[in-house]
């Protein structure tokens, strides 16, 4: 399965995230795995998938915006992986 | 990059994966059973102290506690903590033999999403299983994975304690396992609690330790082990998982009385961090005990550090090699390269847990043999043996 980037995405309800000095710990009620993110700047992607029309808003919005191509590139890896862990899900955007 | 288990070495702000066992009381009297359990401590954490740790748990945002014992459904209160957990965003994982798992308890726990049930079983077949875990509790344990696959309960697990006996049982776990629609999680036995006394019987033996590496490369992920066997990477290439031994790093248990002890394998003083009943409760404890900062230090690997498998093995599991009076630094008991033996050969004193709450077994004799009329000692005719 591919991740689309230019879709709206959340966190499973039943994701619990707890962040750590090196990023994150997720963990899945439903599916009871765990998970990991390997930096903040991740983190701060997951918590703005939320309220953003579309992954890729949340990842260009990480540190005002000053984003290079590859650290999008290197998100959209590590939220594909969430993806396909169940760890996120698609949602409608907002009207 | 730095790997994440090099960051869990250094200890996390907040257990990953923490026990918490409810009461020393426990219906059965398992020969191995890991914390000597059998009798209630009159010393036990209250309900309302038992849910200041919840508070605790909560605000440290531990996701969620494996909840052990004794047999934690024999205290009265134990459904009430469990609903009070899950209603404060603790998930809950709990070991029991079954005893209480009813039909109308099973559909209690299929309908709340945060409870996990373990049903213990150390044998596929009843006699393998009775005769370490007491008779009759086979068919104790099965009851209970009817009532929850009745009640619509799926993933639970059947837990399992590796033995020489049972380990020839693996693929008719995982029927069995599969038959009410469960995982299997097999667990190894370590010499703790009354395990010391019968770990040299029990503990697997060497050709026995590779077929389970075997079968556990062959099942991957289908099959939990709690990490428990990462000693046994040192046959070739890692198991799925950690490989990290996780005391006091990721992991602790707070046993009955509130006592914090670095693993649940290690109820010893040697590795009590603090009680929960201490200022600065149990996150306190966590965050600050010395023996938790020692324990999160760069270890240094002692006789292990030149061996070529020391990077996934780790020498192995602390508890392991206390209990039976190996050095800390030095390899596992059950070491694969075989460094383990001649160790365990020339063992001295091992060291007693701290604690045993088994049952006493008094023999009472009811009614005395007839003894002479003109006796005068007030113990004649007593068996005394």
């Amino acid at each position: 399965m591919s991740f689309d980037l230019d879709r709206a995405w959340d966190l499973h309800p039943q994701v619990s995230v707890r962040p750590e000095p090196f990023g994150a710990l997720l963990y899945h009620f439903g599916t009871r795995k765990l998970s990991f993110l390997k930096d903040r700047g991740l983190l701060s992607v997951v918590q703005a998938l939320a309220t953003a029309p579309t992954a890729r808003a949340a990842c260009e919005a990480v540190s005002g915006g000053d984003v290079s191509r590859s650290d999008v590139l290197r998100y959209e890896r590590a939220l594909a992986v969430l993806a396909r862990s169940s760890m996120l899900t698609e949602r409608s955007p907002r009207p | 990059m730095t790997a994440l288990v090099d960051l869990f070495e250094l200890g996390l702000d907040a257990p990953i994966c923490l026990t918490w066992e409810l009461t020393y009381a426990c219906n059965l009297s398992c020969t191995h059973c890991l914390s000597s359990s059998g009798r209630r401590d009159p010393r036990e954490l209250t309900t309302a102290e038992a849910k200041a740790v919840i508070d605790e748990l909560e605000a440290m945002q531990v996701f969620y506690v494996n909840i052990g014992g004794g047999e934690p459904t024999v205290r009265p209160d134990f459904w009430e903590l469990l609903d009070y957990a899950t209603e404060h965003h603790v998930g809950v994982k709990f070991s029991t033999n079954g005893i209480r798992i009813t039909p109308e308890i099973a559909r209690r726990l299929a309908a709340n999403d945060y409870v996990d049930v373990q049903i213990s079983l150390d044998g596929a077949t009843a006699t393998v299983n009775d005769a370490v875990r007491g008779e009759g509790s086979y068919d104790v344990a099965l009851r209970a994975m009817q009532n929850l696959a009745d009640a619509g309960m799926t993933n639970f697990k059947l837990s399992v304690v590796c033995t020489r006996h049972n380990l020839g049982q693996l693929d008719e776990f995982k029927t069995l396992a599969l038959r009410y629609g469960a995982q299997l999680r097999l667990t190894r036995l370590r010499p703790s609690g009354r395990g010391a006394d019968v770990w040299d019987d029990l503990h697997p033996l060497p050709h026995q330790q590779r077929e389970l590496y075997d079968w556990l490369k062959a099942n991957g992920e289908n099959v939990l082990t709690g990490d428990s066997f990462f000693h046994l990477s040192a046959f070739g290439d890692p198991l799925p998982g950690l490989n990290l031994c996780g005391a006091g790093r990721v992991v602790c248990l707070i046993d009955p009385v509130g006592d914090v002890y670095a693993c649940p394998f290690a109820i010893h003083d040697e590795f009590l961090a603090g009680n929960t009943r201490t200022e600065g409760g149990f996150a306190g404890v966590w965050r600050d005990a010395a023996l938790f900062r020692r324990l999160r230090a760069p270890q240094q690997g002692g006789a292990c550090s030149s061996c070529a498998f020391f990077d996934t093995c780790k020498g192995g599991c602390m508890a392991a090699k206390f209990f039976t009076g190996l050095p800390l630094d030095g390899p596992d008991p059950e070491c694969v390269q075989g460094y383990g033996e001649a160790l365990l050969a020339d063992r001295g004193e091992v060291p007693k847990p701290s604690g045993d709450h088994s049952h006493r077994k008094v023999r009472v004799t009811i009614g005395r043999p007839p003894v002479s009329a003109c006796e005068e000692s007030p113990l004649a005719g007593a068996d005394l043996r």
